[in-house]
């Protein structure tokens, strides 16, 4: 359902099924709807065996890279004397995306079951939910969720009668975007800054606390429990294009669009008949001109791109683009592309960990020159630097933070470039932001 | 060691075979070729994060980080291909554009390795022109001054006191381009071994408030020697300047102080420089010293010692060479010799195992006690027998009843300085300090060590082996030494613990006497 | 950029103000110490509880004074400069007292695209804040830009100290900051 928008029918309700139901937040209301049946079943079944319906289902991780969950399950050894966690990502941070934060305030039952399970089949007996700070009303549902199903004997030392021992709790961040990096994210959990480390070695080795620990996101394991009631063949058939994208996909559609909102199709769907059906197109009297389709970390494309583009990893990717996270923002024709860019820069200068060179100064030089440019006072030159600028902060930091402020910058000047020598020759912008005077 | 799997691999163009699990950054050093870097070092764990030493590594799809990157067999590294020195330059550029570029104020001007690898691989010009941020200077307590704007985050000196020091009074504060080194208003760098973030930092953002515009590095003669704060025997770089010591840093020497020297250690140099110096032979003609040739001086000792005891006082702070001179001196006379040894409290550097600054302050202790000396603590003089000859040699006597002194025939004051209350001397000889002579010592362990000559003793003053072995070629004693390295030699020869040794064997680095633990971890 | 609240310009911005004897908030036998107790044992290393004890300062005494880092560091284990590190680290971590009404507007990107801008000069001036970070003379606002809420399809989203006002506009301003107590 395309919460707070009524579901529209060529949607595919399943994570969203129940979204703005207040019912389905309660334990006896997610029972209702079916809870907690698969995590009966899968606490008595071989984790491998879990482990191989996921990997059949063809589920990629929802957090933005897209790595195969079941595969990423199988590199926990099981038996191997050692402590084992699970984390779930729930540091939505990312402008564009609020799809998990949705999943939380609904279906808290749905994120429990998923961890639940996921810590079984990955031998894990303790499960982390790191969800950012500022989302104070998630954390309530979910310590609320968490506290019934305490008491209900369904997480615990015996969960669900099973005599395996599955904890999950709730660890509230403080206001870092970084730390939905995952590796960061174990720093912040320890109680440290919230710094990405060197990989490898990697998190199924030395992970939280040094131990072996799988960390997904949170639309990920809330689909865990669909695809054990349903089959990994029902999840594998939600696929309209490349067999490698399967199963249902929330997208949080935001910007100048006409209902934003979360809107949960099958990979593959057509972008253009999303952008113009579900989403209800642009606002009256204005044109889409711009997308960044999956979180701002990723490219920037024309509307002329989007409408080409199939809703999955391939067919982002395809475009120039990425799926990323899943959040859509979108701007119309009224919007000023080099003050948003600048914007968005903005965002990742200041959520720089400020570990590696590139990123800690780069990030912020970039701002300060897109900002420049914004207040008329640029230079082509300064186009150049920037192009320069973001080469030196792709692929040479610890984590991804630098690229990501690169990525939607560059080709936003490449696709908009009119915009910016627009500005550096001292003109207006092309376009009028709106609110501007 | 032995079974080590090694790996062979080839960095620019060089095959190099090194043990498996070492990183690329090191193996390149193995194979002769330094990979500029910042953050890494040697002696803390990695933290990756400068980027500086990228390189680029045959079949990996990005450039690697070589502090970060293990070897593997039949890699291809390229330091200096296209793409690495590339990516090195804008690491560099991005380091320069909030620096304050104030190399002409800087103390670490001319040993900073931000200038140097600029220089060397950097841009000639900054694209840059946006304000600069400002910070300002922060006191962080004990020797440290954190001058913010030059630095650079490498975080070598968080690692430090959190992983060596084992104190973590030091942090990354804040992030993004915000971010600075910080610390807590309750902890200040007072730790004992705290100001070897100093000398950790590769660029001028931890400086010495010691060394604050004393000196800039290139007017500055380095010289290894020995640091004489205990006897753990670090060893040390003696800076100076114009005949002035003005600086000492640790010196590398991972059999007994790694890359480390305490706060106690290198601030200890002053007195290298004291002014109060005796520079001429002496000898007493109606109470009061008159200046004389060393000839009428040695004549003079020869006369007041003809056949008396000799009551040597020797000070741990002279050289094995002196002591083992004095010893033959001790035996031609069949005399005493006796030493002391300021102490205080022990300072262990908690990461680094066997390494602490010692309760004994000297550096020579050991050497005393091999070459024979007894320690008397307590009652120094005690021993002294009417009619003996007292021979003071270097110990300054401080904070002891010299009344006793009058029980000697005679006073042969072998030193550096005159001590105070100390009966008019029959013979003053005037010696050189540590800074001013060659010589070794043994530290606790039993590792000799050599030191170099830093600078000229003042007026008259020979080398303390130079004065002995004249002195007791006067008296008789067949010592015809012309260099300290046949003094030592003949000590060699004639004192079993250190059978075997030689200034070349020796070299800069030190080696055990007979029965001393050979390595391990240090000391 | 003007991301945190800065030291405030009157002094009576808070109960525990820079000037104010810090009181400790995890004494013995407190419902806070046992709390923190309680949340230690769901790790395996006492230090993970840094964050939510952090918090738990914080929702004593509204910022985190030095005073308390090092009563934290006491409690885990880690010196007061580590523990600032860590303050440091986060934005939601308040290194000043703040107004008792803390309002953060969302001004990444979306919201942007939805002027957020101009509700953000609509708190300043009903607030009577005047500039970023600053708390109102009353003590009773601070009003500060913060980077995506996570609420873009509810733009422009503000969060009141725990709780989110969504689909803000300028207009609505006036009418929020009377609801507020």
């Amino acid at each position: 359902m395309g919460y707070p928008h009524k579901s529209h029918p060529r949607e595919t309700p399943v994570l969203s099924k129940h979204f703005g139901e207040a019912e389905a937040r309660t334990l006896d209301g997610w029972k209702k709807r079916g809870g907690y049946k698969a995590l009966a079943q899968a606490l008595a079944t071989d984790p491998l065996a879990i482990q191989d319906v996921i990997k059949a289902s063809g589920l990629r991780g929802r957090g933005g890279a897209g790595f195969p969950t079941g595969l990423k399950w199988s590199f926990m050894k099981i038996g191997d004397g050692k402590p084992h966690y699970l984390c779930c990502n729930a540091d939505e941070s990312e402008p564009g995306t609020f799809k998990d934060r949705e999943i939380m305030r609904w279906t808290p039952h749905a994120l429990i079951e998923g961890c639940a399970i996921a810590a079984h089949a990955i031998g894990a007996e303790t499960a982390y939910i790191y969800i950012r700070g500022e989302f104070t009303e998630p954390i309530r549902v979910m310590e609320a969720a968490l506290a019934e199903a305490r008491a209900a004997g369904i997480i615990g030392k015996n969960a669900m009668g099973s005599g395996k021992t599955v904890d999950v709790w709730v660890h509230k961040g403080a206001g870092a975007y970084i730390c939905g990096e995952e590796t960061a994210l174990m720093n912040s959990l320890e109680g440290k800054r919230g710094n990405p480390r060197i990989k490898p070695p990697f998190p199924a080795v030395s992970g939280l606390f040094g131990k072996p620990t799988t960390i997904n996101n949170v639309e990920t394991l809330a689909a865990v429990p669909h695809i054990l009631n349903n089959g990994a063949e029902w999840y594998k058939a939600m696929c309209l294009a490349s067999p490698k994208s399967t199963g249902s996909k929330l997208y949080s559609v935001c910007g100048n669009v006409a209902k934003p909102g979360n809107y949960e199709v099958v990979m593959g769907f057509s972008f253009k008949e999303f952008l113009y059906d579900l989403c209800g197109g642009p606002l009256p009297g204005r044109k889409f001109k711009a997308l960044i389709p999956g979180g701002s970390s990723v490219p920037t494309i024309t509307i002329e791109e989007a409408e080409q583009v199939k809703m999955d990893y391939e067919g982002f990717l395809e475009q120039g683009t990425m799926l990323g996270s899943g959040g859509v923002i979108i701007f119309d024709d009224a919007q000023s592309m080099p003050r948003q860019l600048a914007r968005i820069a903005r965002f990742y200068a200041h959520e720089s960990c400020a570990q590696c060179t590139q990123c800690r100064e780069g990030t912020a030089w970039m701002t300060k020159i897109l900002e420049r440019i914004v207040a008329g006072q640029g230079t082509f030159e300064d186009l150049d630097t920037i192009f320069d600028l973001s080469e030196q902060m792709t692929g040479k930091t610890i984590c991804v933070l630098s690229d990501s402020c690169g990525a939607p910058v560059v080709s936003g000047i490449t696709k908009f470039r009119g915009e910016f020598e627009a500005l550096i020759k001292g003109r207006r912008s092309s376009t009028v932001a709106v609110g501007a005077p | 060691m032995a079974d080590t799997k090694m790996v062979n691999l080839t960095i620019e163009g060089r095959a190099v075979s090194v043990p498996e699990g070492t990183n690329i950054l090191e193996a390149a050093k193995a194979a002769g070729v330094l990979v500029p870097h910042y953050c890494y070092h040697p002696g803390l764990p990695v933290a990756g994060v400068c980027r500086m030493c990228l390189v680029e590594v045959e079949k990996m799809p990005k450039l690697a980080p070589s502090c970060a990157t293990n070897v593997a067999e039949g890699q291809v590294v390229h330091v200096y291909s296209e793409k690495a020195l590339e990516a090195r330059k804008g690491v560099l550029e991005l380091l320069l554009i909030n620096h304050p570029l104030d190399c002409p104020i800087c103390d670490q001007a001319g040993e900073c390795e931000l200038q140097d690898y600029t220089f060397q691989e950097g841009r000639a010009d900054s694209r840059y022109r946006e304000p600069k941020r400002f910070n300002p200077v922060e006191d962080f307590g004990g020797d440290v001054l954190y001058v913010t704007n030059r630095c650079i985050l490498c975080t070598r000196c968080v690692r430090f006191m959190e992983d060596v020091h084992q104190e973590p009074v030091l942090n990354v504060s804040d992030r993004g381009d915000r971010a600075t080194i910080g610390k807590a208003s309750d902890a200040d760098l007072t730790q004992p071994w705290a100001a070897n973030v100093i000398d950790l930092c590769p660029v001028g953002a931890l400086v010495s408030k010691d060394f604050l515009n004393k000196a800039r590095a290139w007017e500055l003669d380095r010289t290894a020697s020995v640091c004489t704060g205990c006897s753990q025997g670090c060893n040390s770089i003696l800076e100076t300047r114009d005949n002035v010591v003005v600086r000492q840093k640790p010196r590398s020497n991972d059999q007994v102080n790694r890359f480390y020297l305490c706060d106690e250690g290198r601030l200890d140099y002053r007195w290298m420089n004291r002014p109060d110096r005796m520079e001429a032979p002496k000898i007493r003609l109606a109470d009061v010293l008159s200046p004389v040739d060393w000839e009428i001086a040695f004549d003079e000792t020869t006369k007041v010692m003809r056949g008396k005891r000799a009551y040597v006082v020797a000070s741990p702070r002279l050289s094995n060479e002196a002591l083992f001179l004095l010893k033959q001196l001790i035996g031609a006379t069949k005399g005493t010799g006796v030493f002391r040894c300021a102490t205080g409290p022990e300072a262990p550097l908690p990461g680094v195992p066997d390494l602490a600054l010692r309760a004994d302050r000297a550096p020579n202790v050991r050497g005393a006690e091999l070459l024979g000396f007894a320690r008397r603590d307590h009652d120094l003089l005690g021993g002294l027998a009417e009619g003996d000859v007292l021979v003071i040699a270097d110990d300054e006597l401080a904070g002891l009843d010299l009344g006793t002194a009058k029980k000697a025939s005679a006073i042969v004051l072998i030193g550096t300085v005159l001590p105070a209350g100390l009966p008019t001397p029959d013979v003053v000889l005037p010696i050189a300090n540590v800074a001013e002579e060659e010589g070794t010592f043994t530290n606790l362990r039993g590792r000799v060590q050599r030191f170099l000559q830093a600078k000229a003793a003042p007026g008259l003053a020979r080398p303390s082996w130079y004065a002995l072995a004249d002195l007791n070629a006067a008296l008789g004693v067949k010592a015809e030494y012309f260099l300290p390295s046949a003094v030592f030699e003949a000590m060699a020869q004639q004192e079993p613990a250190f059978g075997g040794l030689s200034y070349e064997t020796l070299g800069l680095y030190g080696a055990p006497v007979k029965g001393a633990a050979a390595t391990v971890g240090a000391a | 950029m003007s991301h945190g609240p800065s030291a405030p310009a009157s002094s009576h911005a808070s109960g525990h103000g820079h000037d104010t004897p810090y009181e400790p908030v995890f004494t013995p036998g407190s419902a806070r110490k046992k709390e923190l107790d309680d949340i230690i044992t769901r790790y395996p290393d006492k230090r993970a509880a840094l964050l939510p004890a952090l918090w738990m300062i914080q929702q004593e005494r509204g910022w985190i004074p030095e005073a308390a880092m090092i009563e934290v560091g006491d409690q885990l284990g880690c010196t007061a400069a580590y523990v600032k590190g860590v303050v440091t680290f986060y934005t939601m971590y308040h290194q000043h007292p703040v107004g008792r009404h803390f309002i953060q507007v969302c001004t990444t990107s979306p919201c942007l695209c939805a002027g957020a801008d101009k509700v953000v000069e609509a708190f300043l001036e009903h607030t009577g804040c005047k500039e970023l970070g600053l708390t109102s003379a009353d003590g009773k606002y601070t009003v500060i830009e913060v980077e995506c809420l996570g609420a873009c399809g509810f733009a422009t989203p503000v969060q009141i100290n725990e709780e989110y006002v969504e689909n803000v506009t300028p207009e609505q301003v006036p009418a929020i900051l009377a609801g507020l107590q």
